[in-house]
């Protein structure tokens, strides 16, 4: 245990997530160390973020104004929307160059070990916004998890009754690069049952 | 398939110990306290990812140590691979497979497979029906791999829709409706996943159940006869003959939809106690004596003779499906009398490799006269 105001830092980055007892103490010592002015460009970045980013109004993501980047984006196609849990995903979609649609941000996964029901996901605003917009495809992004399956779920059977839209789901199975021999049952059986032809 | 060498760093009272070992029997003699048994624990720990001894990996750590690290070297067919497991409590435990990391630890379950008859398993007679469908999935692991994600699936689903039905139960009985929304599409993956399990246990026990019966009746001729059941908590709804020796394989299909109109059938039930009522984490392995169930019933000497044809059916049932198991034989010689101890060495003399652990070499049959360690002070040393 250190004293007073290093220690409290510690604990501070601790709760961090991927955040170790060990890194805490060394970026904690590294902050110690390191010149007035880089702690307080660090310190102005963290209040900006709490203070200045906000969330879009459309899908959710993370935005400097009202409407994000990609909402605002007259080029991408307003008739297909990827559903996502997490803004990080939608990063992780976008850096594929593959997808010329929107998003729409859950906030998380159905999981009622954490208390998350329906309620306190971004439903109701995608169930809105598909009634409102020209939307012919949703693509359900989630995690391949036992909460992301049981959302994609969830949102399939919501989804059905909205004429003319379809839905999908991301496909899962083999990653490229990858050995046949060294996939695992449940991963190659899944490539398997979601073979298509050439 | 024989373990040619075993390490330990750290496991449990041991800071190091280097065993290397060969077909045929193995004896290791101490007296009590000595860590025999820890040794052929680590030997199981590598087979199941679990202790016979404990539930949790927190006591596997050698105390003041952070981490245990079991490397095993496993002959199967004439062909080496090097298992290593290094296991941190309240971490994720690592594997290496020939020196090279393996994603998770699961993926080197299959390479050694073991049958372990200790005195705990006492416990799969006159215990709880937990510990009976703990021994019937960790055969199911033994045979095939695939299933500790299944199992592992399952589990988190009935985790979510347990607490599910809790906050909506609680909810109810305040008066306040409860939200049931979800519902429906946990009960769906809880009847996908639960099919899965509950027709390879199914058809595990079909499999399993001529072999205990057998054994059963070699180690205690003068007894009834004994029988193993698999009781779901579908009940009647079960179709004919599943589990059954000779009967239908399970179909998953046919399971997930009698899970499914189960599930709806209690689903009221269900909310009122908040708790999930269907699937195969309430069924039970039935040991049945005669024509009674063996829990609360059978005798000490019954009871043992029990959980001994459990494990040499499980052995049998293993050996038929090729890739014979280690059989590990830990403290058990000096709690059976003379008959039984002959019969288990008989079937043990047949094993590639039996590794065996008692205080006193007298309780050990001659059948297993083979090596034998000393294990005394922290030191262990083949002495024959």
């Amino acid at each position: 245990m250190y004293e007073g105001p290093v220690q409290d830092l510690i604990d501070e980055l601790g709760r961090l997530p991927g955040i170790g007892p060990k890194s805490a103490q060394r970026i904690a010592f590294h902050l110690l160390a390191a010149e007035a002015a880089d702690v307080t460009r660090l310190q102005e970045v963290l209040q900006r973020v709490k203070e200045g980013v906000r969330f879009c109004e459309v899908c959710g993501n993370v935005s400097a104004e009202e409407r994000c980047r990609i909402c605002q984006d007259a080029r991408r196609d307003p008739t297909v929307v990827c559903v996502v849990e997490e803004p990080k995903d939608v990063l992780a979609v976008e850096r594929t160059r593959e997808f010329r649609g929107r998003y729409h941000v859950l906030g998380g996964a159905l999981d009622p070990l954490s208390g998350v029901g329906p309620d306190q996901l971004r439903i109701r605003e995608l169930l809105a916004r598909i009634g409102a917009e020209d939307v012919k495809e949703v693509i359900l992004a989630t995690d391949p998890n036992t909460e992301g399956e049981a959302t994609a779920t969830y949102l399939a059977r919501m989804l059905r009754d909205f004429p003319g839209l379809t839905v999908t789901r991301l496909a899962s199975g083999l990653p490229m690069g990858g050995d046949l021999e060294f996939a695992d049952e449940l991963t190659l059986g899944r490539a398997l049952s979601g073979r298509r032809s050439l | 398939m024989f373990v040619r060498h075993l390490q330990v760093t750290d496991f449990r009272s041991w800071p190091h110990a280097d065993l290397p070992l060969q077909r045929g029997p193995s004896v290791l003699v101490g007296p009590n306290g000595q860590g025999k048994t820890n040794l052929v624990e680590a030997v199981g720990y590598v087979a199941t990812l679990g202790s016979h001894r404990v539930a949790t990996d927190a006591p596997l750590v050698r105390h003041g140590a952070s981490r245990a690290v079991v490397r095993t070297a496993v002959v199967n067919q004439d062909r080496e691979l090097l298992v290593e497991l290094e296991i941190t409590p309240g971490k994720a435990n690592r594997a290496r497979l020939n020196r090279a990391p393996v994603p998770r630890p699961r993926d080197v379950l299959g390479i050694l497979r073991t049958v372990l008859f200790a005195p705990e398993d006492l416990a799969l007679v006159r215990g709880d029906p937990g510990e009976r469908r703990r021994f019937l999935d960790e055969l199911l692991v033994l045979r095939a791999p695939r299933f500790a994600g299944v199992r592992a699936d399952y589990d988190r689903v009935l985790k979510q829709r347990s607490a599910l039905l809790k906050t909506a139960g609680s909810a109810r009985r305040a008066g306040s409706g409860g939200d049931i929304r979800t519902l429906d599409v946990w009960d769906g993956h809880l009847a996908r996943h639960g099919a899965q399990l509950l027709a390879a246990r199914l058809d595990l026990v079909a499999d399993l159940a001529p072999h205990v019966a057998a054994a059963y009746a070699g180690v205690a001729p003068e007894s009834r006869p004994v029988r193993v059941t698999y009781r779901s908590t579908l009940g009647g709804s079960l179709p004919e003959g599943y589990g059954e020796p000779g009967g239908p394989r399970a179909s998953v299909e046919e399971l997930e939809a009698a899970l499914l109109a189960e599930l709806y059938e209690v689903r009221q039930q269900e909310l009122e106690r908040g708790v999930c009522l269907v699937g195969p984490h309430r069924d039970e392995l039935e040991l049945v004596l005669g024509d009674i169930l063996a829990r609360g019933y059978a005798s000490h000497g019954e009871s043992w003779s029990f959980a001994l044809a459990l494990r040499l059916g499980s052995f049998e049932l293993l050996k038929g499906d090729g890739g014979e198991p280690v059989l590990v034989l830990d403290d058990v010689f000096a709690e059976l009398d003379h008959r039984r101890r002959r019969r288990l060495a008989e079937v043990a003399a047949t094993a590639e490799q039996v590794l065996v652990t008692a205080a006193v070499a007298e309780d050990v049959p001659d059948e297993l006269d083979g090596a034998r360690y000393e294990v005394r002070d922290g030191e262990v040393s083949r002495v024959r």
